[in-house]
C-alpha cells in the first residue's frame, strides 16, 4: 500500500513536469489559431479556441517575409552543414589513417582550441568578415562556423576503430586514398556521420548570435533574427498570434527532424552536446 | 615525401579556417583590448595600455551586466542541478512511460530558444489588454500581479531564472538518466540483501556513482550561465541596457554592434574579463572535485 502511494506522487510528479515543459507549445498552437479581434478581446485568456483560425499563418508569410528568413535559413544550413562535413570528415580521415611529421603535436594544438569560448573570436571575425566586405552574403554568414574541432575529434575516434587490415588490403589492391574514404570509410562510420549532420543542422538552425552581427539587412535574416525582427517592429506588437503562428512555423521543422530522429540525436548529445 | 604531402591536404581546409577564424582572433583580441582610443572607421589607435579594461571596468552599464551574470549564474546552477537530479531519480524509478516521459523533457533541447522565449514572454507579461497567464494565477491564489517583462527588478530577475532553468534542463537530465543507468545494478541488489534504507543507498551509492557527472553538469552549467545571452534577447528584447537586464556577453556584443557599438576595443576587454572570471570559476571548481575524492 505504501509503495502504491509512492508510486503515485512518482508518476504525479514526472507528470507535472511534463505538462510544464509542454505547455508553452500548447500555449504556442493555442495563440496561433485564435483570431486576431478574440485574443484581444480575452482579457482572462482562455485555455481553448473557439473559433479556430488559420488566418495568421496566412498573415505570417504575406505581411513579414518569414518565406524568405525561410529559405535563408535552409540555405545557410545545407551549406554549412555540407561544407562542415566535408573539411571535418577530411581532417579525420588525416588524423586516423595518414603518417606524417608533428602528427600528435597538432592534434593537441587541435584540441586544445576546444577550449577557446566563441565569445573570444567573435570580435575579430566580425571585423574580418567587414572588411572583406561579406556582410550580409551568404558566405559571411557560412565561413566562420565550417569546422569544429569537436567533431574531427569524434570522427577521428570513429575511423581508428575501423580495423587497420582493410586499409592495408585495399592498399594492396591499389585503391586510392580518397576511394578508400568514400567507399567504406564513410559507410562504415556513417551513424557517427548522421549524428554529427543532425546536431550541426540543429545548431544552425537555431543560430542567432553571428546572424544578428553579420546581417542587418533584412533579406538575409535567418529566423531567430527574423523571430527578433517580428517582435519588434513586424506586425505591430500587439498582433501576438500572428507573432505565434510565426513560432510555430520555425519551430515545426526542429521538432519533426527531433520525432524521426529522437534516438540518435538524444545519444549525440549525451556524448557531445554542451548546452546548460 | 608523397604522402606527407597527401596528408597535409587533407588537413588544410581544416588548418586555414581554424588558422583564420579561431587562432589568429585569439591573438587578435588579445592585441585590441590594449589598444587605446581606436577608431573603427579608420582603422588606427593612439597607443598601448590598460585603459579599456578600466573604461570597462568603471562602466556602470558593464557592472550591471556583471551583477546579473552572476544572479544567474548563483540562482540557475544549484537550481537546475538539483531539479535535474530528483527528475532523473524519478525517471531511473519507473518503467512503464519512462521512454514517453524521456523524450518530453528533451523537447525543449532541439526547439529554437528565441521562440519559445517569445511564448514565455506572452505568458509573462501584462498588458492593457490582458493580464496574461500567471498573472492570473497569481490572482486566483490572491496575490497582487505585476509584470513580469517591463516591471519591477526582482520580477524580471524571477522570469529570467525560471527561464534559463527550463532552458537548461533538458541537457542535464539526459546526462544524469544516462549517468544513473549506467551504475551497476548489483551495488544496490547487494544494499537490498543488506536491508540498508533507501536514503542511505542514495547516499553512500547512487551519489559518489554519479558524482563525476554531476562535476561535470555543473562546470558546464558554470560556464553556459556565466556566457548567458540570447535567452535574455528572446525574454526582454534586443536593447538589453534599457531593460536592465544586460549580461557579460551581451555587453560585449552592444559595444561591437548595434546603435550602442563600434567599439571593438572594449568588447574585446569585456569578452577577456569574462574569459578570465569563467576560467578562474573552472579551475575552483575543478579543485573542489579534486579534493572531495
Amino acid at each position: 500500500m505504501k509503495n502504491k502511494i509512492k508510486t503515485f506522487f512518482l508518476y504525479f510528479g514526472l507528470f507535472l513536469w511534463g505538462l510544464l515543459v509542454l505547455f508553452p507549445f500548447y500555449w504556442m498552437i493555442l495563440t496561433s489559431v485564435k483570431s486576431y479581434s478574440s485574443y484581444n478581446a480575452e482579457y482572462v485568456p482562455r485555455f481553448i479556441a473557439t473559433n479556430p483560425t488559420l488566418q495568421n499563418f496566412v498573415d505570417a508569410f504575406t505581411t513579414v517575409s518569414l518565406g524568405r528568413y525561410f529559405l535563408n535559413t535552409l540555405i545557410f544550413t545545407v551549406v554549412t552543414t555540407g561544407l562542415m562535413m566535408v573539411v571535418v570528415v577530411m581532417a579525420a580521415y588525416a588524423f586516423a589513417r595518414l603518417e606524417f611529421r608533428w602528427k600528435n603535436i597538432l592534434f593537441a594544438l587541435f584540441l586544445s582550441l576546444m577550449m577557446i569560448p566563441n565569445e573570444l573570436v567573435v570580435i575579430t571575425n566580425f571585423v574580418t568578415i567587414t572588411n572583406l566586405d561579406l556582410r550580409n552574403t551568404y558566405l559571411g554568414l557560412i565561413l566562420p562556423s565550417v569546422t569544429s574541432v569537436f567533431y574531427i575529434y569524434l570522427l577521428k575516434e570513429n575511423f581508428e576503430q575501423i580495423p587497420e587490415e582493410l586499409y592495408k588490403a585495399a592498399k594492396v589492391d591499389g585503391t586510392s586514398d580518397l576511394k578508400y574514404l568514400l567507399k567504406v570509410m564513410i559507410p562504415i562510420s556513417a551513424p557517427t556521420i548522421v549524428t554529427i549532420t543532425i546536431l550541426k543542422v540543429i545548431e544552425c538552425w537555431n543560430s542567432y548570435v553571428w546572424p544578428r552581427l553579420i546581417t542587418d539587412d533584412e533579406a538575409y535574416f535567418l529566423v531567430s533574427n527574423g523571430i527578433q525582427e517580428i517582435r519588434e517592429n513586424g506586425f505591430g506588437r500587439e498582433n501576438i498570434p500572428a507573432m505565434m503562428a510565426a513560432v510555430v512555423v520555425i519551430s515545426v521543422p526542429l521538432v519533426v527532424l527531433f520525432l524521426i530522429f529522437r534516438k540518435k540525436i538524444m545519444e549525440g548529445v549525451s556524448t557531445g552536446g554542451t548546452k546548460g | 615525401m608523397k604522402k606527407e604531402m597527401k596528408a597535409w591536404i587533407y588537413l588544410l581546409p581544416a588548418i586555414l579556417f581554424l588558422g583564420i577564424f579561431m587562432v589568429y582572433p585569439l591573438v587578435d583580441v588579445l592585441i585590441y583590448s590594449f589598444e587605446e582610443g581606436y577608431n573603427f572607421a579608420s582603422q588606427s589607435f593612439e597607443g598601448y595600455g590598460l585603459f579599456n579594461y578600466s573604461y570597462v571596468l568603471h562602466d556602470p552599464y558593464f557592472l550591471q551586466a556583471l551583477k546579473n551574470t552572476f544572479i544567474i549564474v548563483i540562482i540557475t546552477v544549484p537550481v537546475s542541478t538539483t531539479l535535474a537530479l530528483f527528475i532523473s531519480l524519478g525517471l531511473s524509478k519507473i518503467k512503464v512511460l519512462r521512454n514517453f516521459f524521456q523524450t518530453v523533457y528533451f523537447l525543449p533541447y532541439v526547439t529554437n530558444t528565441l521562440a519559445v522565449g517569445l511564448v514565455f514572454m506572452i505568458l509573462f507579461k501584462k498588458t492593457a489588454y490582458s493580464d496574461g497567464l500567471v498573472n492570473m494565477l497569481i490572482h486566483l491564489f490572491g496575490g497582487p500581479t505585476v509584470d513580469f517583462i517591463d516591471g519591477p527588478y526582482a520580477a524580471k530577475m524571477f522570469v529570467m531564472c525560471f527561464y534559463t532553468v527550463c532552458i537548461v534542463m533538458p541537457f542535464k537530465i539526459l546526462i544524469l538518466t544516462s549517468a544513473l543507468a549506467s551504475v551497476n545494478p548489483m551495488y544496490y541488489k547487494a544494499a537490498k540483501v543488506d536491508g540498508t534504507p533507501s536514503w542511505r543507498i542514495f547516499t553512500k551509492i547512487t551519489l559518489p556513482m554519479i558524482a563525476p557527472m554531476i562535476f561535470y553538469l555543473v562546470i558546464t552549467g558554470f560556464i553556459g550561465a556565466f556566457k548567458a545571452y540570447s535567452d535574455e534577447v528572446a525574454l526582454f528584447g534586443t536593447d538589453l541596457n534599457s531593460a536592465g537586464m544586460n549580461t557579460i556577453v551581451g555587453y560585449v556584443y552592444d559595444m561591437l554592434y548595434g546603435d550602442s557599438g563600434g567599439y571593438p576595443s572594449y568588447a574585446a576587454a569585456a569578452a577577456l574579463i569574462l574569459f578570465a572570471i569563467v576560467f578562474t570559476i573552472t579551475l575552483i571548481n575543478l579543485m573542489i572535485s579534486k579534493s572531495g575524492k
